[in-house]
């Protein structure tokens, strides 16, 4: 039971410091800005969670899937593909939505209280 | 500062930055990314698995919780200056996960905040996070709407 999770952490941390490591390759590679490597990272996650190949990696290596950006391309698209089944074609807007509503409402939630209560502060610091 | 005698030659200029540069620039950003990258990945896991064990939760709830947290810390470390020190130290090991969105929202609405409520704040919020909402959501919709056609 012991090794068998141990086995799992090490299987999220090997997956998800690998995603991370491609996005710095990208970065130091090709000079793309982080908001561009962003938005590419959650495209590629939409598009390999439509074609069915992002959900065997979240099997397998869980929140090291998941966490990284791609695992937001994730969720929207399962989110989207569920709301149509369950809802017809009007899943196809409302699902992606619900399904990564959690972690937007609580960045806007957090980032308002946040910046409304700390000092603007130079950046670089 | 001798401004002439760096522009002598460029691939003598080329030497002399590879003996002035660490010795793997490379290498070295790609480990500090990975292995920090890492470590927040196997945070979100400790608390998905908290989620899902002591809450009773769905594992969709539980990797929802893992989001929540993460983006509840980053907003936190972003405000008392500390994300900015570990995005300096792991770039896209910071950045990459669920933590670079949260920090890609908070830091702008600080910096901006004294431009005002609505048009500092309240736009600032999405200066990075809004295109990554609108293509990611352009996006699923599409899928949807593909996916709608083929199987209903």
């Amino acid at each position: 039971m012991v090794w068998q999770s141990m086995w799992m952490y090490l299987k999220v941390f090997v997956v998800g410091g690998a995603l991370c490591a491609i996005g710095e390759l990208l970065c130091l590679l090709t000079k793309l800005t982080p908001a561009r490597i962003l938005v590419a990272y959650i495209l590629t996650g939409v598009a390999l969670s439509a074609f069915g190949l992002y959900g065997p990696l979240v099997d397998f290596a869980g929140a090291g899937a998941t966490v990284p950006l791609t695992g937001f391309g994730h969720s929207l698209c399962q989110g989207v593909i569920h709301g149509v089944q369950e809802r017809g074609w009007i899943g196809a807007f409302c699902g992606g939505l619900t399904a990564t509503a959690g972690g937007i409402a609580a960045a806007i939630f957090f980032g308002t209280i946040v910046a409304l209560v700390s000092k603007p502060r130079m950046k670089g610091r | 500062m001798n401004r002439q005698k760096i522009h002598t030659d460029p691939i003598h200029y080329n030497q002399l930055t590879k003996q002035v540069s660490p010795p793997s620039k490379l290498g070295q950003g790609l480990l500090r990314s990975f292995w920090v990258g890492g470590v927040i990945c196997v945070l979100g896991q400790v608390i998905a698995d908290v989620g899902t064990g002591l809450l009773k939760m769905s594992t969709t709830d539980g990797y929802c919780l893992t989001a929540i947290v993460l983006v509840f810390l980053t907003a936190v470390l972003t405000g008392i200056g500390v994300f900015d020190k570990i995005g300096q130290y792991a770039g896209a090991g910071s950045f990459v996960p669920i933590t670079g969105f949260a920090n890609a929202m908070v830091s702008p609405a600080v910096e901006f905040r004294r431009e005002g409520m609505v048009l500092g704040l309240g736009a600032k919020l999405f200066t990075i996070a809004g295109p990554v909402l609108v293509y990611g959501i352009s996006a699923s919709v599409l899928v949807g709407i593909i996916y709608a056609i083929l199987y209903h």
